[in-house]
């Protein structure tokens, strides 16, 4: 499936993280902040944020194995939030505006974002409305040669930063999937607030935003694609993202185990080293085992999916075991660092931390298995007028 | 303007080597392969050099098929074309490689040669000067800056008391040091493009190469030292105590 030119991509992937990105992630860390317009640049002078997009806009028009392999390259960044702000970028807010916006908007809106001079974020969740994307409150209705936008967006990633907002908003009173559609809001339009920056468990450095749209007016142009499709949309791009989340745990967790072997290696007590307790040994050869299995997966579905066929089952047996085992690395090896582990600013705390989010991000854990069940037909059938 | 650069891969040098059965060589399975850091050098200035003053930029490198790879991410930098001498890296010394480069030397007539100054498995910091002297040219190793004007290049070397300056006639051969300049990534364009650059493939026959006798012989190696545990030290005195009766420093 991969290539000499993937591994090339791939390294300078690497060569990009170890020289401008990861001495500097502490500091992020630290401050909460990372400098987004800054990254996305050091991607996007490469030619890397547009792997799979038409080259009309600046993409290089590569299927989606290039950006699985990005994805996974990714994770040698010394946290989740960077990588999560390039994932965005590239793969949760551009894809729907690549395939469905109008020229004039991709004119000015994607191909600034694949050169990495725009960042952009993806509006989907509110306060009341996560896994359940169906029941979004904000509302766009329309004025005359506007769109005039009203609600809140919750848990935006790069939203205190981002240019643009592939906003997702219910269009009209119609049922809550043929009721929505997605509209790009610039992020200076006149109404949007974004005062609050979210303090969160993980991805500190990750720019998380609640952002208010009061009277927000934007030209009906930005509609993006059809009115009435943006849950269909947003559908659309879910097998993606799901191999693309997959595909990012996977190195963060391999350099966790392999840090911790070195690190317990090096540690003794009661005589001998920690590593040298079987206890301690098996269970990290269980885990790269474990790790192993869930890039086969991720590779399994992503040669499937580029030969056409529909992975919504495996790529969301992929994110749930990404969530699942990331979790389950991150609490194993942060034992065997003990107190070390327990420290603020340790590497594996952090890993602790950030995994979390995995089980929770682009569809919760029992949102993947719920789907799994649908397509393996266990899921019960729901009564009529039932919730 | 025609810039001949040599480059060499190596072992990951952050990987943790392992060494062969019987200690004549390092366990080459599984192992992966890097361009030298030094040749990375090398090449960006050679681009650089084209980026000014125009011309070519032949990359160079004596290996098995496998080292195409290398090639390939030299060329992925910008590099405009290869040359692959085939060869065995247990069959290659510092002086085969500066006679083998010697040959490509006088079949290509490149203004300017660049090498890295050494490589960083080896160590040997030799095949640039043996080269000059097989070519009767000038060298300047340990460039840390290069600036062409005519038929001159002007050179600043890091030598151990400081920073030296000189001039020399080209053709010459210019080794890089780190603090040269700092490589560029391959970009996705520059990758993609790569692919379908030239990579001329020569037998060391083909290119006149009779004499393969190496000057060097490796009877062994052996790892360094696995370092010892440390310990705490319960106060300023120990530590001073230690220092001076255990280590020996003070």
């Amino acid at each position: 499936m991969f290539t000499e030119e993937h591994d090339m991509i791939r390294d300078t992937v690497r060569k990009i993280i170890e020289r401008d990105i990861n001495p500097y992630v502490e500091e992020w860390e630290k401050e909460g902040h990372f400098p987004a317009h800054q990254v996305m640049k050091l991607f996007g002078d490469a030619g890397l944020l547009g792997l799979k997009y038409s080259e009309e806009y600046g993409g290089a028009d590569l299927d989606y194995t290039y950006c699985v392999a990005m994805a996974e390259e990714l994770g040698e960044i010394a946290c989740g939030g960077v990588p999560l702000a390039v994932g965005v970028q590239t793969d949760m807010c551009t894809p729907a505006l690549a395939r469905f916006g109008s020229d004039e908007l991709r004119e000015q809106y994607l191909r600034p974002s694949l050169t990495g001079e725009m960042v952009g974020c993806i509006g989907v969740s509110e306060s009341s409305a996560g896994s359940d994307v169906a029941s979004i409150k904000t509302t766009a209705r329309r004025d005359g040669d506007d769109w005039v936008i009203n609600g809140e967006k919750m848990w935006i990633t790069n939203g205190y930063q981002a240019d643009w907002m592939c906003c997702l908003v219910n269009t009209s009173d119609d049922k809550p999937h043929k009721n929505k559609s997605l509209i790009l809001i610039p992020m200076d339009a006149k109404g949007v607030d974004r005062s609050r920056k979210l303090d969160k468990l993980g991805m500190r450095s990750s720019d998380t935003a609640q952002i208010f749209f009061d009277n927000v007016r934007v030209p009906a142009g930005n509609l993006i694609g059809q009115q009435g499709w943006g849950f269909f949309y947003q559908m659309l791009q879910f097998q993606e993202e799901r191999l693309w989340g997959a595909a990012n745990m996977i190195r963060g967790l391999e350099n966790a185990v392999s840090e911790t072997i070195e690190y317990t290696r090096g540690r003794s007590a009661f005589g001998k080293s920690i590593l040298d307790n079987q206890v301690v040994h098996y269970r990290l050869a269980e885990l790269s085992t474990e790790i192993e299995a869930l890039r086969a997966l991720t590779y399994r579905a992503t040669e499937l999916y580029v030969k056409g066929q529909d992975v919504t089952r495996l790529a969301s047996m992929a994110k749930l075991k990404a969530g699942r085992l990331g979790r389950e690395v991150a609490d194993s090896c942060l034992q065997y660092w003990g107190g070390m582990g327990f420290m603020w600013e340790a590497k594996i705390a952090r890993l602790y931390r950030d995994v979390r989010l995995a089980s929770i991000g682009g569809g919760a854990d029992e949102i993947m298995l719920g789907i799994i069940c649908k397509m393996d037909g266990t899921l019960p059938k729901r009564k009529k007028g039932g919730a | 303007m025609k810039i001949l650069v040599a480059i060499k891969r190596v072992i990951d040098p952050d990987a943790r080597i392992r060494l062969n059965a019987d200690s004549s060589g390092v366990e080459e399975e599984s192992v992966e392969y890097k361009v030298n850091p030094f040749c990375e050098n090398a090449i960006e200035e050679a681009l650089v050099l084209q980026g000014a003053h125009g011309g070519e930029v032949v990359l160079v490198t004596v290996g098995p098929e496998d080292v195409t790879q290398t090639i390939r991410s030299g060329l992925a930098m910008g590099a405009d074309r290869a040359i692959r001498i085939e060869g065995v890296d247990t069959e290659l010394d510092s002086d085969l490689v500066a006679r083998i480069l010697h040959k490509v030397v006088e079949r290509e007539s490149p203004n300017v040669i660049l090498l890295g100054k050494q490589a960083v498995d080896g160590d040997n910091n030799q095949v640039g000067q043996l080269l000059a002297q097989y070519m009767g040219a000038s060298q300047a190793c340990f460039a840390s800056e290069v600036v062409l004007e005519g038929e001159q290049a002007k050179v600043t070397r890091e030598v151990d008391g400081g920073l030296e300056t000189i001039s020399i006639p080209l053709p010459a051969v210019i080794t890089a040091d780190l603090r040269l300049n700092e490589p560029r990534y391959a970009s996705l364009p520059g990758i993609m493009k790569a692919k379908r650059k030239p990579i001329d493939v020569l037998t060391l026959d083909e290119l006149g190469v009779t004499d393969t006798a190496l000057k060097i012989e490796v009877l062994s190696l052996e790892l360094p030292p696995e370092r010892q545990a440390g310990s705490m030290v319960e106060s300023v005195d120990d530590l001073l105590d230690k220092l001076k009766n255990e280590a020996r420093v003070l």
